[in-house]
């Protein structure tokens, strides 16, 4: 076990698959120095300037020209440097990328991790601070990873370069820092949703960074008599199903709670595949963001988020009807 | 070689290439028409073959090619098998992408053949990356990615262009220029003089070519492949050619100018050039006239072959889309 933080075992994690595999390498802007966030610190110094590799600012470059390579036998990781920015590369992504195995009738793998840091963080506004992971849920071909912990940001990581998917893989910038307890050993299969805190009164799911405010509100929740059970999906596409059936069976109540819009979020998907399944002791809820903009001034952008305390109530409305 | 300077050998191989292609889109495109065989929409490059023959001539087999929605006559001069070729167009089984593609996404890996695409000008980025990989795997072999002129618009045209020169590519970039963005004149919407100078601003070397003379062509990219494949980085050749049809097959083009096509049909078509060039280099009407029947011939018996096979079994249709997550045949 080391200690790592968020932004180091997913760092670690690649410079691993870097030193087993010769065809895995690394493609974004300012590598060389790391890249925004410190995500490549050290890795052109070790791979050489041909695998981790500094390019224009061209995000449909870099979307395009990793797809050509790895359709010819590379495995490129992909930085975006802002989950936003890569809306500039979409059409790559979602006409090319993600439909060229199934369009050419299996002759094609696309083996990419496409890295898209993702969510809120210190004043970045409106074009700096989306969360749009349920859009790629529905792009069949795709892989939708959102890791909440060093130890699934290492271990996913691992998991996402070996597979011969595209997976698009959001960091939260708001977590680069924390600190976790990290086995290199650990497996973590992308589709396993976590269980952060068992219980049986309600279910909380979640995913990213909010998965970790959901572990505080289970705990808040803990004062006051509530058992809440937490479950972090890590993964949206394929998203651990059987596990949030299995818990909602249990508990009989729901609430899903992220970043993102609530309109047409990922919760949407999630709240309505558990309705046909089970019935609840009562309607279940989802909580995600108003719909309106990210903005500059802080507590303009507190509006947007989506808090422990917020589910708290939730849970507590719930639990008294 | 001959007095005239040509190779005869590889000028009659150029002929039998522009008349197998010819032959199979006026084939496929009697299929779409009369006997409704062919149920998306073809884009053929009836009038452009001297560029799809006199550049793959010049490749391996093992060379990547990525082209686009105008892309059978690259594709069958690459090495793919016109019967693969015409099933995947009638959607069926046996058909080179197992039917899920059609004409716009028609690929064979095994020849290098990367994918012909539909949406204009995203091959050129991947062409470019594709170049990347080479390049990574120290390999030899090169990337030819060949565009229209309404490519030259797009913003990877760009990317895509400046990509290669920065990393230094074995990549050649090909505008087949047929001077028609689907229904519109390219130079009524194209600023400044145009692809090639585009090109030498971005610092690519630069070739231009007329694209209906197959001798030319061939000529051209036998020394470009060269210099690329001996390290000398990324090229550009723009090849001016005419679209004698529509932009589809349906399309009759009544936004022509009086004239224009039949002018360039009478006058301008590569086949009836490289006919009149082989004549002139002492070959005989029977001998030109038999590799004319000969194509026909082969594609007729082809597509009627693929006409009779069985469409793709349906749960063909939720295979290969992923491995995480997949198949997905779930009814929310």
């Amino acid at each position: 076990m080391a200690k790592m933080t968020y932004v180091e075992a997913s760092r670690e994690a690649v410079r691993e698959a870097m030193q087993a595999d010769a065809t895995v390498w690394c493609v974004g802007e300012d590598l060389g120095r790391g890249s925004v966030f410190g995500q490549y610190l050290g890795l052109q110094d070790e791979f050489g300037k041909d695998r981790v590799v500094d390019t224009p600012i061209s995000e449909a470059g870099i979307m395009g020209a990793a797809f050509g390579a790895a359709m010819v036998g590379t495995r490129p990781i992909v930085e975006m440097r802002f989950s936003d920015f890569a809306l500039c590369a979409t059409d790559e992504l979602v006409n090319q990328i993600a439909k060229a195995r199934f369009m050419f009738g299996g002759q094609s793998r696309a083996p990419m991790v496409i890295r898209k840091p993702t969510g809120m963080w210190r004043s970045s506004a409106a074009q700096h601070s989306q969360s749009l992971e349920s859009w790629y849920t529905h792009i069949p071909g795709l892989v939708v990873v959102c890791p909440a912990t060093p130890q699934d940001n290492y271990s996913m990581m691992k998991a996402a370069i070996a597979s011969d998917d595209p997976v698009v893989y959001f960091e939260h910038k708001n977590i680069w820092g924390m600190e976790g307890k990290v086995d290199r050993n650990l497996e973590v299969e992308i589709g396993r949703a976590a269980i952060r805190r068992e219980g049986g009164d309600l279910t909380l799911v979640s995913w990213s960074d909010t998965a970790n405010l959901a572990i505080q509100a289970g705990d808040a929740l803990a004062t006051k008599g509530v058992s809440a059970e937490v479950i972090d999906l890590r993964s949206l596409w394929p998203w651990d199903k059987e596990a949030v059936i299995a818990s909602v069976q249990k508990t009989g109540r729901l609430i899903v709670a992220h970043e993102s819009v609530a309109v047409g979020g990922f919760g949407a998907e999630v709240v309505a595949s558990i309705a046909q399944e089970v019935t609840m002791k009562t309607p279940p809820r989802r909580l995600g963001a108003p719909r309106s903009l990210v903005a500059y001034a802080p507590n303009l952008e507190d509006q947007m988020r989506v808090t422990a305390d917020m589910m708290v109530t939730a849970a507590m409305e719930m639990i008294k009807t | 070689m001959t007095s005239t300077g040509h190779n005869r050998a590889r000028s009659i191989t150029l002929l039998v290439m522009m008349e197998r292609i010819r032959a199979f889109e006026e084939h496929a495109c009697l299929a779409a028409e009369r006997d409704k065989l062919v149920l998306g929409a073809i884009h053929p490059s009836i009038g452009q073959e001297a560029s799809a023959a006199g550049i793959m001539q010049a490749l391996r087999r093992d060379d990547i090619l990525l082209s686009t929605h105008r892309g059978h006559g690259h594709t069958l001069a690459k090495g793919a098998d016109p019967l693969a070729m015409y099933r995947e167009l009638l959607g069926r089984e046996g058909g080179c992408c197992g039917g899920k593609g059609g004409s716009m996404h028609i690929a064979d890996f095994n020849v290098g053949m990367l994918g012909a695409n539909g949406v204009v000008g995203a091959n050129i980025t991947i062409g470019a990356g594709a170049a990347h990989g080479l390049k990574l795997l120290g390999s030899d072999r090169i990337a030819v990615d060949i565009f229209g002129d309404g490519a030259v618009n797009r913003g990877p045209f760009l990317e895509g262009l400046n990509w290669a020169v920065v990393f230094d590519l074995p990549v050649l970039f090909v505008c087949e220029d047929n001077q028609y963005s689907a229904t519109t004149q390219t130079k009524s919407v194209t600023g400044g003089p145009g692809p090639a100078a585009r090109a030498e601003a971005m610092g690519l070397r630069v070739t231009v070519v007329d694209g209906n003379n197959a001798e030319e062509v061939a000529n051209a990219v036998d020394e470009i492949t060269a210099r690329i494949r001996s390290g000398e980085g990324p090229e550009f050749l723009h090849s001016i050619t005419y679209r004698q049809t529509g932009h589809t097959s349906f399309d009759l083009a009544g936004y022509r100018p009086e004239g224009e096509a039949d002018r360039h049909k009478a006058e301008d078509d590569p086949i009836a050039r490289q006919r009149g060039l082989l004549a002139a280099m002492g070959a005989n009407q029977g001998e030109l006239d038999a590799i004319h029947a000969n194509a026909q011939e082969e594609m007729a018996g082809l597509i009627k072959q693929a006409a009779a096979t069985s469409f793709p079994p349906d749960d063909t249709a939720f295979s290969d889309v992923q491995d995480l997550g997949s198949p997905i045949r779930e009814a929310f």
